[in-house]
């Protein structure tokens, strides 16, 4: 009865406006060239997009649902690993796991192409980075059992724990034959890997695919919490033992959003592997869980267009608009005595403390991008 | 009329504390019956043991003619139990708060917990989430429009009942105190219980507020049919609509009966009500 036919119309604003979006990607695709100095915009396009999924997985769990967990790192790595394992073309695959003996010898996409033509490959590829959702919310359904009745800092550090545990299980020689041990898992399906044949003119989708990946994901994740559990989520946060008594039961809906942000960050995991085409435990370090997690912080813990800002911010400044400042020459100021090595750290280091500093709750607070068009209900946060 | 609850035998014990000592008392359908008693008595621990906060150390609670919660003295306590009734009780069934919310069985809390960052709306919403049959997958791409529609509905219903849906887009804790002990009431009318506690409801209240609360409470019982369990200090309003009294005094059961009987039972003049001096 209320807002309904607001909400409806809300909706389908927001369903033009990113269908708009996905198109112009599309377009940048074909207009930038590699050689283009834009190109660096694509790589951020692609990189940035990946990494807001991941933020928004965890925005799920740490913002929406008050759990503090770092082991994002971890699902992402068991995502990554899984996508690899299970993409890897039949013909690289001595040569990629030249001191082991390959254990898995599927590839879905080669079986399902071989049986289907291009969209059977395509079919092969979702089903990959799907089974790297599920194995890491499997994972993290084991996990979750033991480690969701801890609280606040305990349950930081049980799954900062558990993610080093996972990098370090995946590089032990012993699992090699599935693994690789330690030597990255390559020559798997990449995202340039796509691109649509009309007639005679190729389109590439090289951008396209994991915007198109990340977006898709996030708006599930933006559907599941305007949704009836999305409001327990946040009941949970704001007031556990309320939550409880109204008949929400805390160790379901905590699990439940254990798992979904660890399908996402698993799913964000195969698209980082997509996206860099190597896959190597010793990427995901704890220092992405952090990176992920200032990405969080910047954009607003509890907004999930925050997050997608926070983390194509990030990634624009860290990989894009800073670089100047690690090789010589930055705004058109040639100073390579200053400008060298480690200095981009140090100005971005700082340019995050201003941010925090001037935007205490993030940039966008616990608002999302439409809230910003009407006014708050109440007086609530106003005047912050 | 019959007995929708029934507390049997239950001591809670905390390390060598009784906090509530072989706590006896019956709740009938359709009835408002007062907890009282003086600070530190033991009225939310026993209100806690009821909702499944706490496990009773030994004892029962029955819902509805069925034993919901059951305990005997384990561990430690086993040799340290002070309490009357040992061994009688010998299984442990231990439901959780939010398994007794969903047979019928809602609370509110002395201090107020809202949802703070949600508003009055979706306070109450949230509320009816425990009633909800959609699964995860089927509420996020929207399976269960009707269903929602449907609390939605009711929430607007409900809140039109409390007289506050003219403030239901504002954040539940930028409400009136009086307002904000209104809407917790309201969001657990949500759940649809048959038995409705309410824990201190007019604590901090003024004296008109105070009498605003004991017309609304009435009220509830009238429009929902709701049996009303509640613990309070404010005397004009337990007198005034309570069908039955317990007193309790350092976890002991001292007296029970009609508003009329303790007002006038010298034990509970002693230990709690005292002497009206001005009178």
């Amino acid at each position: 009865m209320i807002g309904t036919q607001q909400s409806r119309k809300n909706s389908l604003t927001s369903l033009i406006l990113v269908a708009v979006m996905l198109a112009a990607v599309v377009v940048l695709d074909q207009v930038i060239k590699p050689t283009d100095s834009m190109s660096m915009l694509l790589k951020v396009l692609q990189k940035g997009s990946i990494y807001a999924l991941a933020a928004v997985s965890m925005n799920l769990l740490n913002g929406f649902t008050g759990l503090f967990s770092l082991g994002h790192a971890g699902f992402m790595l068991i995502g990554a690993y899984t996508y690899a394992i299970f993409t890897i073309p039949s013909e690289a695959r001595d040569v990629v796991y030249q001191y082991y003996d390959a254990a898995i010898r599927i590839s879905f996409p080669e079986v399902l192409g071989n049986a289907l033509g291009p969209v059977g490959t395509l079919v092969g590829v979702v089903l990959a980075v799907i089974a790297a959702g599920l194995a890491a919310a499997v994972i993290a359904w084991l996990i979750g059992l033991p480690v969701l009745r801890l609280k606040s800092d305990y349950l930081a550090i049980a799954t900062l724990g558990f993610a080093e545990v996972v990098r370090a299980v995946f590089q032990w020689g012993k699992l090699g034959p599935v693994t690789n041990g330690s030597n990255p898992l390559k020559s798997f399906v990449r995202i340039n890997a796509f691109q649509l044949k009309l007639g005679g003119t190729t389109i590439s989708l090289t951008t396209f695919v994991p915007v198109l990946l990340a977006t898709v994901c996030i708006a599930f994740i933006v559907l599941l919490v305007n949704s009836t559990y999305g409001r327990s989520f946040k009941a949970i946060r704001d007031d556990e033992v309320a939550a409880e008594a109204m008949g929400i039961n805390l160790a379901r809906h905590k699990m439940l959003s254990f798992c979904v942000s660890s399908f996402f960050a698993g799913v964000a995991g195969a698209g980082m592997a997509m996206v860099l085409g190597i896959a190597q435990a010793s990427n995901f370090k704890s220092a992405m869980t952090y990176e992920i997690l200032l990405m969080v912080v910047l954009g607003g813990i509890g907004s999930i267009s925050g997050s997608c800002i926070g983390a194509m911010l990030f990634i624009a400044a860290s990989e894009w608009w800073l670089r100047g400042l690690d090789s010589g020459v930055f705004l058109g100021i040639n100073a390579p005595g200053i400008f060298r090595n480690g200095f981009r750290l140090v100005v971005f280091s700082v340019i995050i403390m201003i941010v925090v500093l001037f935007f205490r709750k993030g940039i966008m607070g616990d608002r999302e991008l439409p809230d910003l068009l009407k006014k708050r209900p109440g007086k609530g946060a106003a005047g912050k | 009329m019959s007995t929708i609850l029934k507390v049997e035998n239950a001591t809670m014990q905390f390390g060598g504390v009784v906090a509530v000592d072989n706590l006896n008392l019956e709740v009938n359908e359709g009835e408002i019956v007062a907890l009282i008693g003086p600070n530190g008595a033991g009225k939310t621990t026993a209100f806690n043991v009821i909702t499944g906060v706490y496990q009773p150390t030994n004892g029962a609670v029955y819902f509805q003619g069925e034993r919901i919660v059951e305990n005997h003295p384990q561990g430690k306590l086993k040799k340290l139990y002070k309490g009357e009734h040992a061994g009688e009780y010998t299984r442990v069934l231990a439901p959780t708060p939010d398994h007794i919310t969903k047979l019928g069985m809602a609370r509110t809390f002395q201090n107020i917990r809202l949802w703070k960052s949600q508003t009055v709306f979706d306070n109450v919403l949230i509320a009816m989430h425990c009633r909800t049959h959609a699964n995860f997958l089927a509420a996020s791409f929207r399976f269960n429009r009707k269903e929602e529609r449907e609390q939605r509905d009711r929430v607007a219903r409900l809140l039109e009942t409390v007289g506050l849906y003219d403030v239901r887009n504002e954040l539940a804790t930028s409400l009136p105190y009086g307002k904000q002990r209104r809407l917790e009431i309201a969001r657990a009318l949500a759940t649809d219980p048959r038995l409705l506690l309410l824990d201190e409801p007019a604590a901090g209240m003024n004296p008109q507020e105070t009498q605003e609360l004991t017309a609304f409470i009435g009220e509830i019982r009238d429009s929902f049919h709701m049996t009303v369990f509640l613990i309070e200090h404010h005397m004009d309003l337990v007198m005034d609509i309570s069908d039955r009294i317990y007193v309790l005094d350092f976890g002991k059961l001292i007296a029970q009966g009609t508003p009329e009987e303790i007002q006038n039972n010298k034990r509970v003049i002693d230990a709690y009500l005292g002497v009206a001096e001005d009178a």
